[in-house]
């Protein structure tokens, strides 16, 4: 936070004991005191701006709070950000009334989809990047390089692909669907090769092999723990791209009882027009699906801020 | 505790205990790398040879539509045919114009903001972080579906602003429509790169930024002049991710596509594929479009690492 204005602090008492320094030291300190009024004018201007940017980026989410407690009639009659009747408890139970509660069904769907599959497909992918790592055997580069390969092509352009081969053997329009895509993460497995290269020393696995555990009991006492900030960071990625994967949901799913909130809000949005009561379930819908999405990234930053850095310099 | 074990171990001969390992070694990492490798053909190698495969038959009604559909060997005719499409074309043309008009928008706005916020004058560092991050939160759909209501007449704050000001800017015209896309990406994307824009900024060594405030550099000329310089690697390889990114697009243009209905169906690459295969049935055309947006979006990606790779080194 202060990091720029430490160095100056710091320098203060150095000057003080060497003159030559001193002057130096002095003389962009003697700056700002000149520039001071500026200083505040160029402050304000650099605040208002983060402000409005904020005001940007936290309208829509306010909104959607203010939204979710009206009702049908208040949601047009209504200023949109005045609060009008509180109806947020009759909104949340209508939403879980509707179509005999189809909506906590794709709750249910969606914690199958997101958490359960990227645990699955982390597991998976921290288990080959490991053994790329920590294993010799023949051609394993190139067996690397297929994986580097799967990086590049994205999954969207092997969704149709996959819809038409689900198809010939009756696996589309099942939970299957959607899951076994989400388990397949290779730049999982880059990463995970890249931690266990950080996390995982090498003396540590000899040590673990000398006092006789087995390759499996010491991947799972031993490296796994060690790559356990890893593991979070991968699961994160995976997170976030099965809880964004509407594309291959909407392919593959037809019956509703299957979907996941994103697909069944898309299709209550269709609906709309024919049913303006399900404006206001629209609304309180992505309210719900949006507020534990928002809590488990606050509580969670520290490894959104790894994962990000991690991503960046891939 | 370890150390005392490795001695007796260590006194059998190298040479059987290096055999040993080494089988041992390779049927472990067989152990760890067949789930992933198992899922890996399964969801993407074999998609993409049976896309190939689909991709040289036409599906055709016989005779007066009687006697079910009959598969005709077409050769490459579907990507000529693909190739040839105006709307195939089209939907490239509209991801070059979304680039040209977002990038600069986006890329410009993140960077902007990182430099703000790195910059001494900014005081709440970690709310601002927190509030431009939050978007990126919100699932690609539900933050579609959101903007979207956003830009209905009568629900939204926006359009009522902009009606007592005047304006008729209708948020699902035929030219509005455009940036109504561009918007709902950018509120995703801006914080999210501004974040890894800030993260670059922090790790440029202090004494740097001394060494240009002690040559008489103001916070412009180090802004400019240093501190973009050096996160240069960064922005490309954002740039380059974006455009990657891009060609995917689906969410929001086929959510505002529902209010907006002369964008098409077929606005996006991915768009054209859906609708090639759901609304016109030509499973054929579709595969063959995947794998010519499969090769873009490879290619790109190749291009991307490689350029990583090259900044990493140097």
């Amino acid at each position: 936070m202060s990091t720029h204005t430490t160095p100056r602090a710091a320098r203060t008492p150095q000057a003080a004991e060497i003159p030559a320094a001193r002057k130096r030291a002095y003389a962009p300190a003697r700056g700002q005191r000149a520039r001071r009024p500026r200083q505040f004018t160029s402050k304000a201007a650099v605040h208002a701006v983060l402000v409005v940017f904020a005001l940007y980026t936290l309208m829509p989410l306010t909104w959607l709070v203010i939204a979710s407690t009206k009702n049908y009639r208040d949601l047009f009659a209504t200023n949109p950000f005045a609060l009008g009747d509180l109806n947020l408890v009759a909104n949340l139970q209508a939403l879980f009334a509707y179509n005999d509660g189809i909506y906590a069904r794709w709750l249910g769907n969606t914690v199958l989809y997101t958490v359960v599959g990227s645990l699955l497909s982390t597991l998976i992918s921290v288990a080959c990047g490991y053994a790329f790592d920590k294993y010799r055997f023949r051609g394993k580069e190139k067996l690397f390089g297929l994986i580097l390969v799967g990086i590049l092509v994205p999954a969207t352009v092997t969704t149709l692909p996959l819809y038409l081969l689900f198809s010939e053997v009756g696996l589309t329009n099942t939970y299957w669907a959607v899951l076994v895509p989400s388990l397949v993460n290779p730049f999982g497995v880059y990463l995970a090769r890249v931690f266990s290269e950080g996390y995982v020393p090498g003396e540590v696995l000899e040590a673990a092999r000398m006092d006789g555990a087995g390759e499996l009991r010491t991947f799972r006492s031993v490296s796994l723990p060690m790559l356990a900030p890893g593991f979070m960071t991968i699961f994160l990625f995976s997170f976030t791209a099965s809880w964004n994967n509407f594309y291959g949901a909407l392919m593959m799913l037809s019956d509703e009882q299957l979907y996941p909130v994103n697909l069944g809000l898309y299709a209550w949005m269709k609906n709309v027009y024919q049913q303006p009561e399900l404006y206001p379930l629209v609304i309180i819908g992505a309210l719900v699906a949006v507020v534990p999405l928002i809590l488990a990234f606050l509580g969670l930053q520290r490894f959104w801020r790894s994962g990000l850095t991690a991503g960046a310099v891939k | 505790m370890a150390v005392p074990l490795t001695t007796p171990a260590k006194s059998r001969t190298p040479a059987a205990r290096a055999g040993g390992n080494r089988r041992n070694e390779r049927g472990a990492a067989a152990l760890f790398m067949v789930p992933f490798f198992v899922l890996f053909a399964l969801v993407t190698l074999a998609p993409i040879g049976y896309a190939a495969y689909m991709s040289l038959y036409r599906e055709q009604s016989s005779g007066l539509g009687f006697g079910g559909t009959e598969r005709l060997f077409v050769g490459l005719g579907n990507f000529t045919e693909t190739l040839a499409d105006e709307r195939f074309l089209a939907s490239f043309g509209h991801i070059a114009l979304y680039c040209a008009v977002y990038i600069p928008v986006m890329i410009g706005a993140a960077l902007g903001l990182a430099l703000l916020v790195d910059s001494a004058l900014t005081r709440a560092k970690r709310f601002f972080q927190i509030a431009y991050y939050l978007p990126h939160a919100v699932p690609g759909l539900i933050a579609s579906l959101i903007w979207l209501y956003l830009y209905t007449p009568g629900l939204s704050p926006l359009t009522d602003t902009l009606a007592t000001l005047g304006s008729d800017w209708n948020f699902f015209g035929k030219d509005e429509a455009f940036f109504s896309i561009v918007n709902v990406s950018a509120w995703q994307w801006i914080g999210y790169n501004m974040i890894i824009f800030y993260a670059g900024l922090q790790a440029i060594p202090r004494e740097t930024l001394e060494a240009a405030t002690v040559d008489g550099a103001g916070a412009w000329r180090t802004a400019l002049q240093v501190k973009i310089p050096m996160i240069r690697s960064t922005v490309v390889l954002t740039l380059l991710f974006t455009i990657v990114g891009a060609i995917q697009l689906f969410d929001a243009p086929k959510l505002i596509q529902l209010r907006a209905a002369e964008l098409g169906t077929d606005w996006s690459p991915t768009m054209y594929i859906f609708a090639q295969a759901f609304e016109n049935r030509d499973y054929g055309q579709a595969a063959a479009a995947s794998l010519l947006l499969a090769v873009v979006a490879g290619v790109l990606s190749y291009v991307v690492t490689k350029l990583g790779n090259r900044w990493k080194a140097a």
